[in-house]
């Protein structure tokens, strides 16, 4: 292989990584807030808010950070919304989450107008982690990003162990299957909701926010295009796993960045099929995903999408 | 005061159209097993899941040690030293023993210690010679084991008042007397249990008083040396119960079930019929004994077309009915109460209405064209109900909401109005209180003398030698020996049920 298509894969490669995150944050999120047993179909909303919030704060303040943080505390605001419908008044799940979606991407195209075009007068920088950056390969794909790529990497890496080793993710496994069992033993069913489905909005915001900060630095109406039904689709994908949720994420976030750099280098595509691509990989990865969870016998968490009420028999 | 460990007082709790508690007044010694006896709906489990914290009453006060204490959830009854084994486990079954036991405590550090908790459980499980494994996970364990973990789970917690709700309705008998030693090694260390169960005998056996409650109230505590199963039993029921059935002479006519050879594996793709072969005849209730998972749950599967045979056939009136669908099975003359009413039997959440014509909604006058007649509907339904004297909140509840035995009821009048030529009941009384025993018991005798053909198939002995004409005994799928009911006696049929063959049952007898 000659240096040239070296560089041209890695360059490629390492776009993956960065569409990936605009996917891993929103997937981690739904991961956990599916797990404590709400399905929350609203992710493209609360990106898209994160999205607009972390473009607007950072193009006022000029810091990225801040702007992230915005455009995160949007997502979880957005999914409080849902929590309450869904949990307190015990509202049906798919259509609040769908209403979130339709909320989120309202309410961006109307408040969104005035900021169309504008481009974010600064963005997160590269900076190369010591020593990892060098390994061969990996090294500048995964070890040469921004500080929020590599906070995803560290959130992914840190969930799976919460999920898996603390008491914490007992009682989070807990409730999403079998939410009468955790709460006759002293765990606090709707607490645990409540937390889960709000953090898993903050990391949807994340998503969005890290698509208008670092990925692609200025305001488009519906710049989310769908990503948020990705995300969605991930998290069976990596059958309710951060980890295997990182994998799903760049593989879906190198599919984006291929289409991109097609366009780059010449090879027009279809505007109504670039278009329809988002639908169409969500449906594949469904497909894909069912096929896998079927073969290993795993199922969603038993309680996903049922309202919990005490006293009921 | 410092007599009693527990005391409830004037305990009322409603639910949405039934006083299900109404001003219980309730005493629990320290150290005693105190038995709460009732039929299906009396309030039993209602007030357990008051002390326990899940329901908060309406009315009422709980006392522990004599002071006042505040119960507003599990959590908080866990402060107070109660813990309880809930009538349906209260266990998630993809997780690890160890992950249960520690399910819901505050005292454990934020990165679980497994090597010290795993030590703990294999301390208490020793203690109990229990052989429970820490990292297995839940749906591996049988039932048997699947209770042992809900009481290293209390213990783990130091409960010292254990409540017990129906823990023996799902064990065989050889495990019931094993649960029976450990409550006895408990109460010997000071733990002070409420127990409930509706089986009589187990209640003289194990308890030291009894407190029996009818529709919400409590009729009265007795000491368990000055009562009797009879006495009992009319307090539960309000009426004299019969513990004998009368029956008529056996008239048996042609044969209507006929099982050759056939063969079927179970959902794990382990093979649980082998070759099992057997007849039952119009006018008589043919038993079938067996201990839980050989092959009892498939066969009627097969039988009524919900799982396929490999190998061999069914015949029904001589026609050939194996592997049909289920549909055309029923309309051929088969009916069925399955083990599970609220898994297969019934809908949960569909009223009465829905759930009586689910065998004639496809018929006339029920079904018309596309529609449902819901006034015939209704009608039809108004008249089970009376016919079978069944108890419903509302005929548009949900039956959810109904009581075992009524459920029972209502799934047994609905298959048997059919007038089929053949019954198949499955466990037909398991968690049904005495009234609701007899009297299922007693419409199963009445089909038999009406010329139906029943196969019962039931883990409860007592319930087989009752009723049954003829006894068939199965073991890993397969029949190791059929007696008339007259020859046959607990022992033999505990012999064939353990895998000897008839010969050598019939040596040792
Ligand atoms: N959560 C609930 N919502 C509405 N009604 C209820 C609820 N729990 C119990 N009931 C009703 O309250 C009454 C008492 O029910 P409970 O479960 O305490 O009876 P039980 O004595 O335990 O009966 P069983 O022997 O069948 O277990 C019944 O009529 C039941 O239908
Ligand atoms: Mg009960």
């Amino acid at each position: 292989m000659s240096g040239a298509h070296h560089i041209v894969l890695i360059v490629l490669f390492s776009a993956a990584v960065q569409s990936g995150t605009t996917l891993l944050y929103p997937t981690i999120g739904e991961i956990f807030a599916e797990r404590s047993g709400i399905l929350n179909l609203g992710v493209e909303g609360m990106m898209i808010m994160g999205a607009f919030f972390g473009f607007v704060v950072t193009y006022i303040t000029r810091n990225p950070y801040i702007g992230f943080l915005a455009g995160v505390l949007a997502g979880g605001a957005a999914a409080l919304i849902h929590a309450f419908v869904s949990i307190t008044l015990r509202g049906n799940q798919v259509v609040s989450g769908l209403a979130l979606t339709i909320f989120g991407l309202g309410f961006t195209n109307f408040y969104g107008q005035r900021w169309i075009n504008l481009r974010s007068p600064v963005t997160v920088s590269q900076m190369s982690v010591p020593l990892l950056s060098k390994i061969p390969y990996i090294g500048p794909i995964f070890f040469k990003q921004d500080a929020l790529v590599y906070t995803s990497y560290i959130v992914a890496i840190v969930m799976w162990f919460i999920l898996y080793k603390t008491k914490v993710g007992v009682h989070l496994r807990a409730t999403g299957q079998n939410a009468r069992a955790a709460d006759a033993m002293g765990v606090n069913v709707y607490a645990t909701r409540y937390w889960w489905t709000f953090f898993g909005g903050l990391l949807a915001g994340a998503g969005g926010a890290y698509l208008t900060i670092a990925y692609a630095p200025f305001w488009l109406d519906g710049m989310t295009a769908g990503r948020g039904w990705i995300a969605i689709a991930l998290v069976i994908f990596a059958m309710w796993d951060p980890l295997n949720a990182m994998v799903g994420a760049y593989l879906f976030g190198g599919i984006d960045a291929l289409q991109l750099q097609l366009q780059a280098v010449g090879v027009t595509i279809p505007s109504s099929l670039l278009n329809m691509l988002p639908y169409l990989l969500t449906l594949i990865v469904i497909i894909i995903a069912t096929l896998i969870v079927r073969v290993k016998h795993i199922s969603a968490p038993k309680e996903l999408g049922i309202p919990y009420n005490r006293e009921e028999k | 005061m410092a007599e009693y460990i527990l005391q409830a007082r004037n305990i009322t709790k409603k639910f949405p159209g039934v006083l299900a508690n109404d001003h219980i007044n309730f005493d629990l010694k320290k150290g005693e097993i105190h038995t709460i006896l009732g039929e299906n709906g009396a309030g039993k489990s209602t007030l357990m899941n008051i002390l326990d914290g899940i329901y908060y009453p309406n009315e009422g006060e709980i006392y522990i040690n004599g002071k006042k204490a505040n119960i507003r959830s599990p959590f908080d009854s866990m402060r107070y030293g109660i813990g309880m084994i809930h009538q349906h486990f209260m266990l998630v079954d993809t997780l690890t023993v160890l992950e249960n036991v520690i399910l819901g405590l505050k005292d454990q550090s934020f990165f679980i210690n497994k090597k010290q908790i795993a030590d703990k459980i294999i301390e208490i499980s020793d203690k109990y010679k229990f052989d429970l494994k820490p990292f297995a996970k839940i749906w591996q364990l049988s039932v048997g084991e699947q209770q042992r973990v809900e009481i290293v789970k209390m213990l783990f917690r130091g409960a010292d008042i254990l409540i017990l709700d129906e823990p023996t309705a799902v064990l065989t008998p050889q495990e019931s007397e094993a649960l029976f030693e450990i409550l006895k090694k408990m109460k010997s260390e000071g733990k002070s249990i409420i127990f409930i169960s509706h089986k009589l005998n187990e209640v003289m056996e194990i308890s030291d008083r009894i407190t029996v409650l009818r529709k919400g109230k409590v009729i009265g505590t007795v000491n368990k040396e000055e009562t009797n199963p009879v006495e009992l039993a009319k307090m539960m029921v309000g009426r004299e119960v019969l513990f004998r059935l009368q029956r008529k002479p056996l008239e048996r006519g042609e044969e209507v079930l006929k099982v050759e050879n056939v063969e079927a594996y179970n959902d794990r793709g382990i093979k649980v019929l082998n070759k099992i072969g057997f007849t039952v005849h119009k006018g008589e209730i043919f038993g079938l004994a067996g201990v839980a998972g050989n092959g009892q749950k498939e066969l009627a599967q097969v039988i009524t077309g919900l799982r396929k045979a490999t190998s061999g056939k069914v015949f029904l009136l001589g026609k050939d009915i194996t592997n049909q669908h289920p549909l055309v099975i029923a309309n051929s003359g088969t009916n069925y109460i399955p083990p599970d009413r609220l898994k297969v039997g019934l809908i949960p959440n569909l009223s009465s209405i829905d759930n009586a014509i689910l065998r004639r909604y496809r018929k006339n006058p029920i079904g018309s064209g596309i529609l449902v007649n819901y006034k015939k509907a209704r009608e039809y339904t108004e008249s089970l109900i009376e016919k079978f004297n069944i108890m419903v909140p509302r005929i548009d509840a949900p039956v959810k909401l109904l009581s075992g035995g009524n459920m029972q009821k209502l799934l047994l009048a609905r298959e048997i109005s059919e007038n089929p030529a053949l019954l198949i009941a499955v466990h037909p009384t398991r968690g049904l209180d005495i009234g609701a025993t007899e009297f299922i018991r007693k419409k199963l005798l009445e089909v038999r003398d009406s010329g139906m053909a029943v196969l019962l198939i039931s883990e409860d002995l007592d319930e087989i030698l009752m009723i049954s004409d003829r006894i068939g005994v199965i073991y890993e799928g397969r029949i190791t020996g059929i007696m008339d009911a007259k020859d046959a006696d607990v022992h033999k049929i505990g012999l064939l049920m353990a895998g000897s063959t008839e010969e050598e049952s019939a040596t040792v007898h």
